[in-house]
């Protein structure tokens, strides 16, 4: 019999003992089997854990502690050898394993313990971020508050749906009580209360903009908490509330255009700011947070942009409309303009023939009647009829001369003639005059003054009549002397006129010099403006429109030059100077226009060949008659095809009404040309036209032909201009 | 006697004719074109004009009366009538016609219709009495007188 540890107990009173030993060695065998049949199971429960080795070992080590226990059991009574030695076994076992444990816990229990460490930083970490998520959720809906915000704010350019928007947003977002806009007034002074959230209809409240709050508010771009019974918050009548909802203030900068650089943000350096204030519910305890104060900001910002947007608009929309509004008017003005001169263009376009013809008539019959026998007193009375109507018809003349030349419808008259022979001729009108009034009258031409010259010969001889007229009208005493020379350089010349002489043309300067009654310098300015007259009421008696000066002066203006008087002053007479720009003629003969018709019979057409193209059946016969008159033997037709058919070289001239509107009639002149390639077999083309302005007759030259005459041809006119066209084969002239 | 009394009378009836500015000078060059080579010149040229503005206007009548006035016709027509009355020295219808081309220009039936009118009467006036001119001139030729010269300065 094996003996074990245990004393052996007497029996009877150890019996008691024993048994207690028995069960409690029992029941720690099955404790100790349940417990690795509970590890067992919940490890395998669970997925994870790491020291399965371990368990195993701690499951071995216990399982064999209470087989021991369990063997024990067997071992309080006389037990057989067989169950000694498993006992002794499994005793062995036990030690081996449970030292094997002990060593393993040694390295595994810190491993466990730094577990749990882990595992709690792993908490606060989590926990940390649970707590940044919240914020950047926060931030998120913020950003998204605003988004909408600006949405609502800048889907509008409309400024008061703007601020009306922003303040509903606002309100909704933040779920305010009151939110409310205070602008400045015209004068910067005050802030006016402009816009509310619940109020319909504000009060127009004021508050002086010198508040120290508003100052703080203005002071900072930041949204800034204020007191709620500051004025600027009292904006409702205060109900009896015990706690009023905090009060957030905003400045809200009022952008000009002129803020905007391209490159930087608008410089905060305008003066002019918003304050908008906005009011949390009272009694609810709520507290401005940070990212509905950056909200607040942001959204002030925004509506400082839209504004500015909203106002530039405006402006441009403003500015458009004016515009359109003056164009409107501007195009209304031109075409009462254009119908003004269309109507008065008319008016002298009939004025001009109508007015002459009676005028003609009258003066006509006077002289004719002046020729009759008369008593004194009808010699009188005739010759005061002729005078008036001379006076008349030369008014007439000057006031239609000067609406053409106003109009720019004149065109000067070009032709060769002896300009010294002028300047005699004019001094023969107006001697008779001056020998009456006792005025000298002395001419002095320089003797580098060229003698034939081309240019508007009739036109010359009306400024200078009027220049010196006007010397002789205003001098009661003294000479008058009236010198013409070749100007080369501006000397004395008014500063923005150049004298250039080029090529064949030279500056003609004349000067008319009176010791009459003067000028005074500061009326010189008025003297060349129509219908002004400036000498005093004594001197008035001498008659004259005033229109003199005005129409010299543009009939220089057309030769390119320019007139101008100089006087000392009242008393003092005056020297008249102009300057004009001719062509010296080529021609060292007198030819041009014939001032005198030839005689009659003097030229002998007989037997001149011509041809008259014209499909006017009347005027066709005229023409026929005026040549047949001449002696020439004339062949008509009715049409450019027939006229093609029947020219041949022997039809020295070829008469052509171009009248009808169109230019097939020119288109004539040129297959003529190409029929006739020789130039001495071509016949002469003249054209016979209704108009003869200077466009008609570069239309003429253009298309070939040698000469243009108006109709209706008169016998004087149809026979010089065949001798002239025969003499010098090429002839302009209107008549 | 009574060849100098016609002779005063044609005279004096010439004269009003100008004066009342139904002829103008452009008449005078026609009567100086008629000599002894060319006895009937001024008569002849005064019947072609009647002939052809008769004809022009009947076309113009005509021209005018249509539903849809093509003012491309009536243009060359007024044309040809103030060619012609300018060619003779006819200045009153002359000048009718100018301001009927320029209503021509403008499209304006009323004023054409108006401008039309005032160009016929005229013109009977003229034809009126340049026949009665001749008549005058026919009876100082059969009682063997001269027809005298006009002469009148313009």
């Amino acid at each position: 019999m094996e003996v074990c540890n245990c004393i052996e107990p007497q029996w009877p009173a150890d019996e008691l003992l024993m048994k207690y030993q028995y069960i409690s060695d029992f029941f720690i065998a099955v404790a100790y089997f349940s417990i690795p049949l509970e590890l067992i199971y919940f490890v395998k429960k669970s997925a994870v854990f790491p020291y399965r080795w371990v368990l195993v070992q701690f499951g071995a080590f216990i399982v064999l502690c209470g087989a021991t226990h369990l063997i024990n059991l067997w071992t309080f009574t006389t037990h057989s050898r067989t169950v000694a030695l498993v006992m002794t076994t499994a005793k062995v076992l036990t030690a081996v394993v449970s030292c094997a444990t002990a060593l393993m816990l040694v390295h595994i229990i810190p491993d466990l313990l730094s577990v749990k460490t882990r595992e709690l930083f792993l908490k606060n970490k989590a926990a940390e971020l649970d707590r940044e998520m919240g914020l950047i959720r926060t931030q998120e809906e913020t950003g998204r508050h605003v988004r909408m915000l600006t949405h609502e704010i800048r889907s509008t350019l409309d400024r008061h749906t703007i601020l009306k928007t922003t303040l509903v947003e606002l309100g909704r977002t933040l779920a305010l009580e009151e939110c409310a806009l205070w602008m400045p007034t015209r004068t910067g002074l005050e802030l006016q209360l402009s816009y509310t959230l619940r109020q319909q209809h504000p009060v127009e409240y004021t508050v002086p903009i010198q508040l120290p709050v508003i100052n703080q508010v203005f002071g900072t771009s930041r949204a800034v908490k204020i007191s709620p019974n500051s004025p600027v918050a009292r904006l409702r009548p205060v109900s009896g509330k015990y706690l009023l909802g905090e009060v957030v203030a905003v400045r809200v900068p009022l952008l000009h255009l002129s803020n905007f650089q391209i490159n930087d943000w608008p410089e905060l350096s305008t003066k002019r700011y918003a304050l908008m204030v906005l009011m949390l519910p009272s009694d609810s305890a709520r507290q401005w947070h940070v990212h509905e104060l950056e909200l607040v900001e942001v959204v002030a910002d925004q509506v400082a942009v839209a504004l500015s947007h909203a106002a530039i608009l405006e402006e441009s929309m403003r500015a458009r409309d004016l515009l359109m509004e003056q164009n409107v008017a501007l195009d209304i003005a031109r075409r009462e303009a254009e119908t003004a001169i269309r109507a008065r263009n008319d008016f002298l376009a009939v004025m001009n023939h109508e007015m002459r013809t009676p005028m003609h008539a009258i003066i006509a019959l006077s002289s004719l009647l002046q020729e009759t026998e008369l008593t004194p007193e009808q010699r009188l009375m005739v010759e005061t009829v002729l005078k008036s109507s001379s006076l008349l018809a030369t008014l007439m003349n000057d006031v239609l001369d000067l609406s053409r030349l106003e109009d720019g419808s004149l065109q000067l008259e070009l032709g060769t003639f002896n300009l010294h022979t002028l300047f005699r001729e004019v001094l023969n009108l107006i001697k008779p005059i001056a020998v009456v009034k006792k005025l000298p009258i002395t001419l002095n031409l320089a003797p580098d003054l060229p003698e034939f010259v081309v240019g508007d010969e009739k036109r010359l001889m009306q400024i200078i009549l009027n220049i010196v007229g006007n010397a002789v009208k205003f001098s009661k005493q003294g000479s008058i002397s009236v010198t013409a020379l070749v100007t080369k350089s501006d000397n004395r010349a008014p500063p923005d006129f150049f004298v250039v002489p080029t090529g064949s043309h030279f500056y003609l300067r004349v000067k008319v010099k009176d010791l009459g009654a003067g000028i005074n310098p500061q009326d010189i300015p008025k003297l060349f403006t129509k219908f002004a007259q400036t000498q005093s009421l004594a001197t008035r008696s001498s008659g004259g429109s005033g229109l003199g000066l005005a129409i010299s002066k543009r009939f220089v203006n057309l030769m390119e030059g320019n007139i101008w008087i100089e006087s000392e002053g009242v008393g003092k007479g005056c020297t008249a100077i102009f300057d004009v720009k001719l062509a010296i003629s080529n021609e060292s003969k007198q030819s041009g226009i014939p001032k005198v018709p030839a005689n009659p019979q003097h030229v002998n057409f007989a037997g001149l060949k011509v041809l008259v193209m014209d499909e006017n059946g009347v005027s066709r016969m005229v023409t026929k008659g005026l040549l047949v008159h001449l002696g020439c033997e004339v062949t008509t037709v009715s049409s450019n095809e027939e006229c093609l058919r029947v020219v041949s070289h022997e039809h020295r001239v070829v008469f052509m009404d171009v009248c009808t509107p169109g230019v097939e009639n020119y288109q004539i002149a040129l297959r003529i040309h190409e029929k006739f390639t020789k130039r001495h077999q071509r016949p002469l083309l003249v054209a016979l036209t209704g108009n003869t302005d200077k466009s008609t007759k570069e239309k003429c030259m253009s298309f070939g032909l040698d000469g243009v005459l108006l109709k209706p041809v008169s016998l004087d006119n149809m026979r010089n201009v065949l001798s002239d066209l025969l003499e010098h084969r090429v002839l302009y002239e209107a008549m | 006697m009574e060849l100098v009394q016609m002779q005063k009378s044609l005279q004096d009836y010439t004269k009003s004719l100008f004066l009342d500015g139904v002829l103008d000078s452009q008449f005078l060059q026609l009567q100086q074109l008629q000599d002894e080579s060319n006895p009937d010149f001024v008569s002849q040229v005064v019947t072609l004009f009647f002939q052809d503005s008769d004809r022009i206007l009947n076309d113009l009548s005509l021209s005018l009366d249509q539903q849809v006035v093509d003012f491309k016709k009536v243009d060359p027509h007024v044309h040809q009538l103030k060619g012609s009355s300018s060619s003779i020295g006819a200045q009153r219808v002359k000048n009718a016609c100018v301001v009927f081309r320029s209503f021509c220009e403008q499209q304006n039936v009323e004023g054409c219709h108006r401008c039309l009118q005032q160009v016929k009467k005229e013109y009977y006036l003229v034809k009126n009495r340049l026949e009665t001119l001749f008549k005058l001139e026919q009876q100082i030729v059969a009682s063997g007188g001269m027809i005298p010269a006009m002469e009148l300065g313009f």
